[in-house]
Parts: C-alpha cells; structure tokens; sequence
C-alpha cells in the first residue's frame, strides 16, 4: 500500500488497512533491535522532538530509543524545565522549536486534541504520544500488534478492557483499532468509570468481571489512576481490587490460553496480582518490546 | 512490448551448477563459507546454491536473506515507499566468508547499500558478489566475482529474472520499451 499520512493523531481516523500496512512493517523492524549493532541508516539527518507535557518513562524512552535505532537526532523537552513555565504558548514553543529545522514533533499534553491543534501550527509530522483522555495511538498499536502475534489474527478476538475506561486514553485508541480489525470488545468497571454513550462506539459494557473472565481471549487490564480515589468515582481501592482487580483465583476462570496485557505501569495488588503479573500469559514486558518496534515502524512511515 | 528470452530453465539450472562449482573452486571447499541472499530474489538463489553445494561436497552452509530497503540511498527519488521485508540472519558473520547473492548487477547500488547492512552485523573475513546476470551501466565501483551471464543492454531496456517460488516459471526476460 502507498502511505500518505504526515501525521499520526489517533487510530479513529486510519483506515483498516493503514493500521494492517503499520503492523506488517513492525514486524520487519523488530529483528533490528535484536543485533548487536542495533541501529540501521535510515533516518539519517532527520531531528525529531519529544514534547513531553506529562511525566512519562516508558513512552518516551521508546520512542527515543525507535528514532536512534533508525539513525535519527532527538531531543527531549519536558515542559518543568522549558519556557512553558515562563508562560510560553503551546504554538509559540512549537513554532520556535520548528524554526530549528526539525522534522517531527512527539508529543504527550494533557489536553484531549492538542497534538492535532499542534498538527496545524506547525509544518513538521506530529505524533500523539497520548492528549489527554482521548487517544494513544502508538500504545493501541503495540497493543493490537502484541495480541495479533499471540493469537494469529484479530478478527473475531474477544477482548475485555478492565479499568478506568472514562479517563483512558489506552482504552480508546485500543477499542477503535480493534473494532476496525473486527473484534469484539467488551468495556468492564464500575459504573461511574465508564463513559455515557460509550456503546456508541460499537462496545460492550458489563460491571462485572466474574462475569466476562471465563469467556474472553484477551485481558486488556488498565491502570487505576490512584488520584481518581479521591475524586469519590469508587469507594476504596480496596474494595476496586476485590471486585476488579486479576487475581490468582479469578484467572483459573478463564480460558486456558487467555493473553494478559498491562499498557504500565501496574500497581500491583490493585488491578492485578503479582503473580499474574508473573504468570507466563502475561505479556507486558513483550509488549514494551514490542513498542519500540511499532514506533520506529511509525517514524519509518512519517518520515520517509 | 518485445520479449526476448535469455535464459530457460534448463540453461538457468546449468549456470547455478557452474557458479556453485566456482564458488567451491575458489574458496577450496566449504570452511567457513555463508549464503546470504538478498530480497527477493536473490535469498531464493541463495537457498538453490546452497542446494548445489551440497550436492556437490554432502556439506550444508548456513543461509541469511538480507533486505536492504532501510540502507537505500534513493528514498527521495523513488515514487512509492517500498515495503519493508525481514532481514535474517541468524548466525554469526565474524570471520566468516560471506557469499553475497543477488539476480541482476546493475548500477550496484544494492549491492553498496548489502554490504553496509552486512557489516552491521558482524566482521566477515571476506564477502564475496555472485549474481546471475551483470547487465552493466555501474554507478558505483563494485564488480561481482561469480557471473552467471554477461548481459550487454540499454537503459530503455529491462532485464526481468523470473523463479518459480515468486513468478510462473525459471526464465531470465529482457524486455524493450517500444518508443513512444
């Protein structure tokens, strides 16, 4: 297929097969991290900028590390220590960085929409590294791309996404990338954790995880936001963790082969125990490998 | 279109016996001797090498396919983004003698952008070109030490070698386009 996109904003707007062309070359580009000279010509004298407005280790780490293996120049900017504090715009700083010839921005804001406000501003690819409460794009992919790989194909997949469905950013792009890719996706948590109108997006909802765990093939577990507590939207953690949380217990419910994915990190003892973390049908830390692949695959399309 | 065949089945089968022969002659044996094929033709010859050498010597050498989309110099000027194929090597490459494959040497530019991604992965004791047809028309100084056949052509025309795992049958094609 031929790649027009300049930009990566979020899988809602991708078509079925751009998202199948992005995960087909992941594959590809897999096999370079695993070299002893990890590292291949192909992004040569380009600059790309990580505009990183929250806190945040492992998506940046990976997408910094995606562009050196490519060959391509980064630069970190975390918005304590730049002129954001000093009152600078979001447009003024990435006019200002742009005028430094660059290439690509990476960036992560609080605000659901701004990489695609930035995405008008600016002359330069801009990849949404997560904007708020609304889409992750490259998380949703490494995700999708881990459960292909697992489970051969995604279409006709059950897939059950646990946790704090309202303020995920995960859960949204995962839930429009599977959907296209012909899943069936089941949203769980309390009630006052899922959004109005979420069927909408062709999903659906059950307040119980007894209930779902036996007939899934995928456990897309989300993280809890602990600052959410204290907002009043469930009683205690304690009582999240026994109704919600993956135990040891629970998982002899389900299917013998169910795939168990954590977007990170976890707070173990809450939404999962540690020894499902530990179980071997546990992929998190595949899927932090994997995430390095799908962003340089990302790059390779962008900036080619 | 006029299609001229320069190669059939049988000839092409003839030229691999005498490359493999060659290949032996020269290195004196199968000690420490690699394949690697470049995408996607060159990786199907390799395997057929392989096949002859062992044969030849009842000797199985290791085979790579090697894909050099991420180490080509004419990403700007080329329309559509090619795909990105899976390199695979799975040994290692340090003093090794590496025996590079590829269908058709033209400007020799694949064969640059081979040898960089090859030394990426190790340091060979020597790498040595084989290809089935060198058409001519170098950019760069590069020359293959097996040839399978000299093929003198214009730069109107095109050189096509087809193989039974990717095309229809064994054949190696030049094809003229008519002017206009």
């Amino acid at each position: 297929m031929d790649w027009k996109r300049k930009h990566l904003l979020g899988l809602e707007e991708l078509e079925v097969e751009e998202i199948e062309h992005i995960l087909d070359t992941t594959d590809s580009f897999r096999e370079i991290s695993t070299r002893a000279i990890k590292k291949v010509p192909t992004l040569r004298g380009k600059t790309i900028v990580n505009l990183f407005f929250e806190p945040s280790t492992r998506t940046r780490t990976s997408f910094e590390l995606a562009a050196k293996r490519l060959s391509a120049d980064t630069v970190s900017i975390s918005a304590q220590t730049s002129s954001v504090v000093k009152g600078e715009t979001l447009k003024d700083t990435a006019r200002n960085i742009e005028a430094m010839q660059i290439d690509a921005i990476i960036m992560r804001h609080s605000m659901s929409g701004a990489p695609h406000f930035l995405s008008r501003c600016v002359k330069a690819s801009v990849i949404n590294a997560g904007d708020g409460c609304h889409e992750h794009p490259t998380q949703g992919l490494l995700d999708i791309f881990t459960m292909r790989e697992k489970k051969g194909s995604i279409k006709g997949l059950k897939v059950a996404i646990v946790g704090d469905i309202a303020h995920s950013r995960v859960a949204r792009s995962n839930i429009w990338g599977l959907k296209k890719l012909g899943a069936e996706v089941i949203v769980v948590a309390p009630p006052t954790l899922i959004p109005m109108g979420i069927e909408e997006m062709g999903v659906k909802v059950c307040f119980s995880l007894d209930e779902v765990i036996g007939k899934v093939d995928v456990l897309n577990i989300l993280r809890i936001q602990l600052e959410r507590q204290k907002c009043g939207l469930f009683p205690s953690i304690r009582e999240y963790s026994r109704l919600y949380g993956v135990t040891v217990d629970r998982l002899k419910k389900a299917k013998k082969d169910i795939l168990v994915m954590h977007p990170g990190p976890v707070n173990l003892g809450v939404e999962m125990a540690a020894e499902v973390a530990n179980d071997p049908r546990t992929v998190i830390l595949e899927q932090v490998t994997n995430g390095v692949a799908i962003r340089m695959a990302v790059l390779y399309l962008l900036l080619q | 279109m006029e299609k001229i065949q320069i190669m059939n089945e049988a000839a092409l089968e003839r030229t691999m016996t005498r490359l493999a022969h060659e290949i032996l002659d020269r290195n004196k044996g199968t000690q420490d001797l690699v394949l690697v094929g470049i995408k996607r033709r060159g990786d199907i010859l390799a395997r057929r090498l392989a096949c002859k050498i062992r044969e030849i010597t009842k000797k199985s050498l290791k085979v790579g396919t090697l894909d050099i989309t991420l180490y080509r110099d004419d990403f700007t000027t080329i329309a559509a983004q090619p795909v990105v194929h899976k390199t695979e090597i799975n040994f290692n490459l340090n003093g090794k003698k590496v025996i590079l494959v590829d269908d058709v040497l033209f400007t020799g530019r694949t064969i640059r952008a081979a040898i960089d991604e090859l030394i990426d992965f190790g340091r060979p004791a020597l790498i040595q070109l084989v290809v089935l047809i060198d058409r001519g028309h170098r950019e760069l100084p590069i020359r293959a030490d097996y040839v399978g056949k000299n093929l003198p052509t214009s730069l109107k025309e095109i050189v096509a070698v087809r193989l039974k795992e990717l095309d229809k049958a064994d054949e190696v094609v030049i094809t003229r386009e008519e002017k206009a």
